[in-house]
C-alpha cells in the first residue's frame, strides 16, 4: 500500500489545479487544458473506429487503395471515351485524377465519418465527460491511414507515367494538413449540428456528392472554370488545397495570389466558426442529443 | 483539517418542458425562415446556445435543480440521497461536466472521476484489453498510467482468462466487474458513484465497497449517491438530502438519515376523516381514523428494531352491529404478507357493538417485518364472515434498517426478515491436515 501512495502524490500535485466550470463560467483554459489532458483519447478513438472499420473484412485495408484505383480507372475510361480531359495536358490525366482523389478520400471520409460521431456515441456522451471535441476530431485519423496506405499506388503511378517528382514536393505536406484542419473542422461543425438536427445526417451524403464536383477532385479550374468566376470557387478552400497539392507534386498551375489568400480566409472563417458552433453546442449536449 | 476540494456554488439547472420542444428539426427551423429570413443564421445560432424563442412562453421550466451550495474537503465520503426526482442524478451529470448548470458554479480541484453506470464507455467489438486503455483514456489517463495499473485492474475484475475476447462476448456480471475495476483504479482525486452497489453479486459488492472505503482512505475524495441506506450510513461520513432540486440538508450521516426517514414516511402512515359524511366506508359502519407509529424516538419513524403499533378508530352507525377489522399486509408488489384479526374473547368485539366510536390496536413486533415498503390493506368483517367493506393501500408503510451490520451491506432479501435463533458448534475437533490416515496401527 505504501508503495501505492507515492504515485499518488505525485499525481496529487500534478492536477493540483483549481477547475471552474457551470453556468457559462467554463474558461477557454480549461476547456484546453482538458483536450490536452485528452489529447491520447483522440488516436485512441481513431483506432478504435479503424479496428471496428476493418473487422471481419477479407482484404481489409486494401480497400483504401483499391477504391481510389477503381475511381480512377472509372474517370479515365469516362473522359477518354469523350476524348477530351478537363486538365491542361502538360500532366498525364491519370496523376491529375489520383492527386484529386486521395485529396477528396481525406475530406470525404473525415467527414461523413464526422457527422455521425456524435450521435454514434451517444451512451457515451450522456455518460462520461471527455472533451466530446475528441469523437470528430478523430475521426481525421482512419483516413489519413488510408492515405498512407494507398500513398505507394501514387508512387508506382508516377513511375509508369515517367512523371518527375517536381523539388516542390517537399510542400505537399502542408496542403495536406490544410485538408486534414478543413476536414476535422467540417466533421467537428457537421457533429454538433448532427446531434441537434439529424436530417444533417441525410444531407450529408448529398452534399458530399455534390462536393465531389464543385471541388477540383476530377479536373483542375484552370482547364475548365472561367477565369472570372475562379474566385467563386475558391471560397471552397478544398479548391485551394487540391490545386496547391498538385501544383507541389506534378508541377500543374499554382494558384495565385489572390486565390490562396481567399482560401486562406476561408479556412479560418470555417475554423473559427466550427469551433466555436460546437463548444456553444457542447454546453447542453448531453440533454439535446 | 484537511483541504477543499470541491466547491458547490448556488448552481440551478433548469430543463423546459412544454407543449412544443424548441426546434428539434430542421423544417421547423425552415418554417421559421419564411417568418423571419433576415434574422434566421442568428437564430439558428442562438437556439442552439439557449433555446430564446417566440415559443418560450408556451414553455415551462422545470428547476431539476434550484440553488444548490456545498463544499467537500480532501478524503470524505459523502452520500446524497433523496426521493426518485430529487436531482441526485442531475447533480451528479453537473459534477462530472457530462452536462453544464444553467446558472452558479463549480469548482473542482484535481481529476474527476465518474461511475454513473457502469460499463458504458466499453465498444463491443474490442477486447478487455483494449477497452481499458479506452477506459483509461476517456477518464483521462495517460496508456503510461494505465499500464502502471493493468494488472490490479485485471486481478481484481477477474478477467485474466478473458482479456483478449471482444466485450461482446462478456457475461454482464463480467462487464460490471470490468467497469467498475477500471473506474476505482484511475485514482481520480474525486470519485463520483451512482448507484453501482445495485448491480453484480454479493461478493463483488463488498468488494466495491471495501474498495471505496479504500479510495477514502488514501486521500480521495468519494461521493456516493445511493438508495441503500445501510451503505450509506456505514460509508459516509456526511450526507446531502436533495428534495425536489433543493438541498433540504448537509450534515453528519446519522442525523440527516434520521430526518430523511421520518420525512419519506410522513404522507402514509395517517390517515383520518372529520365526519363520518366524508369517511369511507357504509351507513352502517364507517372508519374515521388509521395510523401506524414506532417506539422509537420519533414514533413517525418505523424501523426493524421496534415494534410498530397500528390504530384503528370507527364510527359504528347502526346499533347491534358484530364487527370485526382485519388487516393484509401486503409486498409493494401486492403479495399478501399476512392477514391478522383481533382475537375477541375478552374483547368487546365479541359482542355485539352499540353506536358509537371505537378503536382497535394492533402490534406487530419487531424483527418481523424486512427493510421494505408494505401496503396496508384494511377490511371490516360483520358477523364474522361477510366483508362490510375493504380499503386497499389505507396505508403505507416504510420500514427502514436500524440494525447495524458488519460483513454485508447489502439486501436482505424476503418479505419478512424474521430474527431466529441460530447456534453452531463444532462435529469434528481439529480435522487431519497431512494428506494420508494410517489406519490400524
Amino acid at each position: 500500500m505504501s508503495a501505492d501512495r507515492e504515485p499518488n502524490l505525485a499525481s496529487t500535485k500534478t492536477h493540483a489545479v483549481w477547475q471552474e466550470f457551470g453556468g457559462g463560467h467554463t474558461s477557454f483554459w480549461t476547456i484546453c487544458h482538458d483536450l490536452w489532458t485528452h489529447r491520447e483519447l483522440i488516436v485512441i478513438f481513431g483506432l478504435r473506429d479503424l479496428k471496428v472499420r476493418y473487422r471481419q473484412t477479407l482484404i481489409g485495408v486494401a480497400w483504401a487503395v483499391l477504391q481510389p484505383l477503381a475511381q480512377m480507372l472509372i474517370f479515365m475510361t469516362m473522359f477518354g471515351l469523350l476524348g477530351s480531359h478537363p486538365a491542361e495536358a502538360s500532366v498525364p490525366y491519370s496523376l491529375v485524377l489520383l492527386t484529386g482523389l486521395l485529396g477528396w478520400q481525406v475530406f470525404a471520409g473525415t467527414v461523413s465519418q464526422g457527422t455521425n460521431s456524435l450521435v454514434l456515441n451517444q451512451a457515451l456522451v450522456t455518460k462520461v465527460y471527455f472533451p466530446r471535441i475528441c469523437l470528430p476530431l478523430s475521426c481525421i485519423v482512419p483516413p489519413l491511414l488510408d492515405l498512407l496506405v494507398s500513398l505507394p499506388l501514387l508512387g508506382v503511378m508516377l513511375l509508369i507515367c515517367q512523371q518527375p517528382l517536381s523539388p516542390t514536393a517537399v510542400l505537399a505536406p502542408f496542403f495536406v494538413l490544410g485538408i486534414i484542419l478543413c476536414s476535422a473542422m467540417a466533421a467537428v461543425g457537421l457533429a454538433a449540428l448532427n446531434a441537434l438536427y439529424r436530417d444533417v445526417g441525410f444531407a450529408v451524403p448529398f452534399l458530399l456528392q455534390t462536393g465531389f464536383f464543385l471541388s477540383p477532385v476530377v479536373y483542375e479550374t484552370s482547364a475548365l472554370i472561367p477565369t472570372q468566376w475562379r474566385w467563386l470557387f475558391h471560397l471552397n478552400p478544398l479548391t485551394g488545397l487540391l490545386e496547391g497539392l498538385r501544383w507541389s507534386l506534378l508541377g500543374t498551375p499554382a494558384p495565385t495570389l489572390s486565390e490562396a489568400l481567399i482560401t486562406l480566409a476561408a479556412m479560418s472563417v470555417i475554423t473559427v466558426g466550427c469551433v466555436r458552433y460546437f463548444l456553444r453546442v457542447d454546453r447542453f449536449l448531453a440533454d439535446r442529443i | 483539517m484537511s483541504h477543499l476540494v470541491l466547491q458547490v456554488d448556488r448552481v440551478s439547472k433548469r430543463f423546459q418542458i412544454g407543449t412544443r420542444e424548441p426546434y428539434y428539426r430542421l423544417s421547423e427551423s425552415l418554417y421559421h425562415l419564411g417568418n423571419a429570413a433576415r434574422q434566421w443564421p442568428r437564430k439558428l445560432w442562438r437556439q442552439g446556445t439557449r433555446c430564446i424563442t417566440e415559443t418560450e412562453a408556451t414553455t415551462r421550466d422545470f428547476w431539476a435543480l434550484n440553488d444548490v451550495s456545498f463544499e467537500v474537503r480532501e478524503g470524505e465520503v459523502v452520500g446524497i440521497i433523496g426521493h426518485n426526482g430529487a436531482g441526485k442524478s442531475t447533480l451528479l451529470k453537473i459534477l462530472s461536466r457530462i452536462t453544464e448548470a444553467t446558472s452558479g458554479r463549480i469548482r473542482v480541484r484535481g481529476r474527476v472521476g465518474s461511475l454513473l453506470e457502469v460499463g458504458t464507455g466499453f465498444h463491443p467489438e474490442l477486447t478487455g484489453r483494449e477497452n481499458i486503455y479506452l477506459n483509461g483514456a476517456i477518464l483521462g489517463m495517460s496508456r503510461a498510467e494505465v499500464r502502471r495499473r493493468f494488472d490490479e485492474i485485471v486481478a481484481f475484475a477477474d478477467v485474466e482468462q478473458f482479456l483478449d475476447t471482444p466485450v461482446k462476448r462478456y457475461s454482464s456480471g463480467m462487464y460490471v466487474r470490468l467497469g467498475f475495476a477500471v473506474a476505482a483504479h484511475l485514482e481520480p482525486e474525486i470519485l463520483i458513484i451512482d448507484e453501482v452497489l445495485a448491480v453484480g453479486d454479493a461478493a463483488f459488492q463488498k468488494k466495491c465497497l471495501g474498495k471505496m472505503s479504500d479510495v477514502a482512505r488514501s486521500g480521495r475524495t468519494v461521493l456516493f449517491v445511493s438508495h441503500n441506506l445501510v451503505a450509506v450510513r456505514s460509508l459516509c461520513q456526511r450526507v446531502l438530502w436533495l428534495d425536489h432540486g433543493e438541498s433540504r440538508d448537509i450534515n453528519e450521516t446519522g442525523h440527516v438519515l434520521q430526518q430523511y426517514l421520518s420525512d419519506i414516511q410522513r404522507p402514509c402512515l395517517e390517515k383520518h376523516w372529520g365526519t363520518p359524511d366524508t369517511a369511507p366506508g357504509t351507513p352502517a359502519v364507517r372508519l374515521k381514523r388509521i395510523a401506524a407509529f414506532s417506539d422509537n424516538e420519533d414514533p413517525r419513524q418505523l424501523t426493524i428494531g421496534s415494534s410498530i403499533h397500528l390504530e384503528i378508530d370507527f364510527w359504528a352507525l347502526e346499533d347491534q352491529l358484530l364487527l370485526n377489522p382485519s388487516v393484509v399486509l401486503q409486498t409493494a408488489e401486492g403479495v399478501p404478507v399476512f392477514n391478522t384479526y383481533p382475537m375477541l374473547r375478552n374483547s368487546i368485539l365479541a359482542e355485539p357493538l352499540s353506536r358509537g366510536e371505537y378503536r382497535c390496536t394492533c402490534t406487530i413486533p419487531p424483527h418481523l417485518l424486512n427493510d421494505e415498503t408494505y401496503r396496508l390493506q384494511l377490511y371490516m368483517i360483520r358477523d364474522r364472515s361477510a366483508c362490510e367493506w375493504r380499503i386497499d393501500d389505507a396505508l403505507l408503510l416504510t420500514i427502514a434498517d436500524d440494525t447495524s451490520r458488519e460483513e454485508w451491506y447489502g439486501k436482505v432479501i424476503g418479505a419478512v426478515r424474521p430474527q431466529l435463533s441460530w447456534s453452531a458448534i463444532p462435529l469434528l475437533s481439529a480435522p487431519e491436515t497431512t494428506g494420508t490416515v494410517v489406519e490400524g496401527t
